[in-house]
């Protein structure tokens, strides 16, 4: 297996340039992050928290200040409130799991939208060997939830909802201000919960004005090291534990904190939020000038979700007719630009995007769909090299699709 | 799953072997379905021997689609369709170097239409050697199987669309 991967790096020799755009699978980490993080492996702070000697008060001390960054940053009242996990995929556990635990004797519905990521639809799928029930709130061609849908969904016995308020694949900024109205309206005691890993650092959110109960942030969409993400839980909101192991200084997450993790985790908001407006105008122009390119150079092609306003500053997602998406991602790799495709093949569960099946796209859009998300790093000449592979790339699978298919 | 295609299939999806439409083939056979992301269309030329003497493929579908479907065609040249027929998606899958396991059924599928253009030969010539089996090979089941999925999802999108 590894000797034919290395041969699948070989055929990459010789690469003009290359842009990375699947940050919505990782991210490259920046060099001053990856420098802010190092100090922490082995010159300062590398105890253990907990722990009654200098190195652990470092951890301790450093582990409380980043936390204290990331918490202001998110507009949290304390820093309590910011609870760290190993990634977005953990704190979205900790928080379904965590809230259907604390409020099993209030009810057993789960309301959440059609378009939640992986973690939150498998989780919900997991409740219900538990007595569990999920409702699945449908979106429009946008990916906008539908809000009369949801508010008829919630009734006393609904514990919580989960929406994202930024769709991870198709970008789309969700109502959630009119979304959390809605429910807590129909039953106050419901815990509204968001995945806002594509939020943070992309649109002005502030839990606290928000008045959300429990969000998901995570570290790589950032571009952040990997490994880290954090739930923030209201004060007052009660989450309880899933998994149990020696407690630190996260009371809802066992284990040995990783310091130069949550360092780089700090660092890496500090990056995004200290010239907030300057980068998210970056990421929108580099945004509009690949969907427009895009548009401009491939006949039949599509933008899934959200144009303009609605839409988050990163996410390019485009479909092409006739042109499978993995054989695409393949012959983009080729040419030294990475991204990621809604194809059944390429998710290994031989299912298109759900998301992309919600917002009404047929199969073969959804099979022949790409996503990119820009970030401030990428620069003018990445946007003209990928306008230019896109085109070559689309019209050669479209020369082996030929007229199959096509009725 | 990590997808580790080998240097064959890589090979074959870069320069694709008998790629495209041939205008005179004798029979043309279709298998799988856009739905499913996975399709494939075979052009067999076949002389009146009945040996393979030309095949082309056109294929919608991931990498391992592509270089199944032209090394089939690479493989049945010459040969007669009984020889042709024997073909199993596994001599397939060995002949690309090996498939991950998530991707055999794009094997399957490439001698599933295969196999459907030496049936649907026959049946246009009203011939019925003993070598062919009124009953489906188990790549033409699978085939077949794969189409009323994508008819199912069909339904279902359909439905969902309605609400």
């Amino acid at each position: 297996m590894v000797e034919n991967v290395k041969a699948l790096l070989r055929a990459h020799a010789g690469l003009e340039r290359e842009v990375y755009l699947d940050i919505e699978n990782s991210s490259i980490v920046p060099e001053e992050v990856v420098e802010a993080m190092l100090p922490y492996y082995d010159q300062h702070a590398y105890g253990n928290p907990t722990l009654t000697h200098k190195p652990g008060w470092e951890a301790f001390e450093t582990i409380m200040e980043s936390t204290q960054k990331i918490s202001n940053f998110l507009g949290c009242r304390t820093l309590e409130e910011i609870n760290l996990t190993p990634g977005e995929t953990e704190a979205n556990n900790l928080a379904l799991i965590g809230t259907a635990f604390a409020m099993k004797d209030k009810g057993k519905k789960i309301v959440i939208s059609e378009i939640e990521p992986i973690s939150v639809l498998h989780v919900t799928d997991m409740l219900r060997k538990y007595g569990f029930a999920t409702t699945k709130i449908p979106v429009d061609s946008e990916g906008i939830i539908n809000l009369e849908k949801l508010r008829n969904a919630i009734d006393k016995e609904t514990i919580l909802v989960s929406v994202s308020a930024v769709n991870h694949e198709i970008g789309t900024i969700q109502p959630i201000h009119e979304a959390l109205k809605i429910v807590k309206d129909k039953n106050p005691q419901t815990i509204f919960h968001t995945d806002a890993s594509d939020s943070y650092a992309k649109i002005p959110l502030n839990v606290q004005e928000l008045k959300i109960d429990l969000a998901t942030i995570s570290s790589y969409k950032i571009l952040g090291p990997r490994g880290i993400g954090a739930l923030y839980v209201r004060e007052g909101v009660n989450v309880e534990r899933i998994l149990e192991g020696q407690i630190g200084t996260q009371k809802l997450w066992p284990g040995v904190e990783n310091t130069p993790l949550i360092v780089g985790f700090a660092k890496a908001s500090e990056l995004a939020f200290q010239r907030f407006e300057e980068n998210v105008d970056c990421m929108r122009r580099l945004r509009d000038e690949l969907i427009s390119g895009i548009i401009g150079k491939v006949s039949e092609a599509k933008l899934n979700g959200p144009k303009g306003e609605k839409r988050a500053p990163d996410n390019v997602n485009m479909s092409f007719l006739r042109c499978e998406g993995e054989a695409l991602t393949i012959e983009l790799s080729l040419k030294g630009v990475y991204v990621s495709s809604g194809s059944a093949c390429t998710r290994r569960i031989l299912q298109p995007s759900h998301v992309l099946v919600a917002i009404g796209r047929n199969y073969d859009e959804a099979h022949g769909s790409i996503l990119m998300k820009v970030t401030r790093y990428h620069k003018d000449e990445d946007v003209k090299y990928v306008l230019e592979a896109i085109p070559k790339a689309v019209e050669r699978i479209r020369g082996i699709t030929g007229s199959t298919g096509v009725d | 799953m990590p997808l580790p295609y080998n240097p064959k299939v890589l090979e074959l999806f870069r320069n694709p072997k008998n790629l495209g439409k041939m205008e005179d083939a004798t029979v043309t056979a279709v298998a799988g379905n856009p739905l499913c992301g996975d399709m494939i269309t075979f052009y067999l030329k076949i002389n009146e021997q009945d040996i393979v003497e030309k095949a082309t493929f056109e294929s919608y579908g991931c990498a391992a689609n592509i270089a199944t479907s032209s090394i089939v065609t690479e493989m049945i040249k010459g040969m007669s369709l009984e020889d042709a027929w024997n073909i199993s998606w596994k001599s397939v899958a060995e002949a690309v170097g090996g498939l991950p396991s998530i991707k055999f059924h794009c094997g399957i599928l490439a001698v599933g239409a295969l196999k459907r253009a030496i049936r649907k030969y026959h049946k246009n010539k009203n011939a019925s050697p003993e070598w062919l089996k009124e009953e489906l090979s188990f790549e033409e089941k699978q085939a077949l199987e794969e189409e009323e999925l994508a008819k199912m999802l069909a339904r279902r999108m359909e439905k969902a669309g309605e609400q």
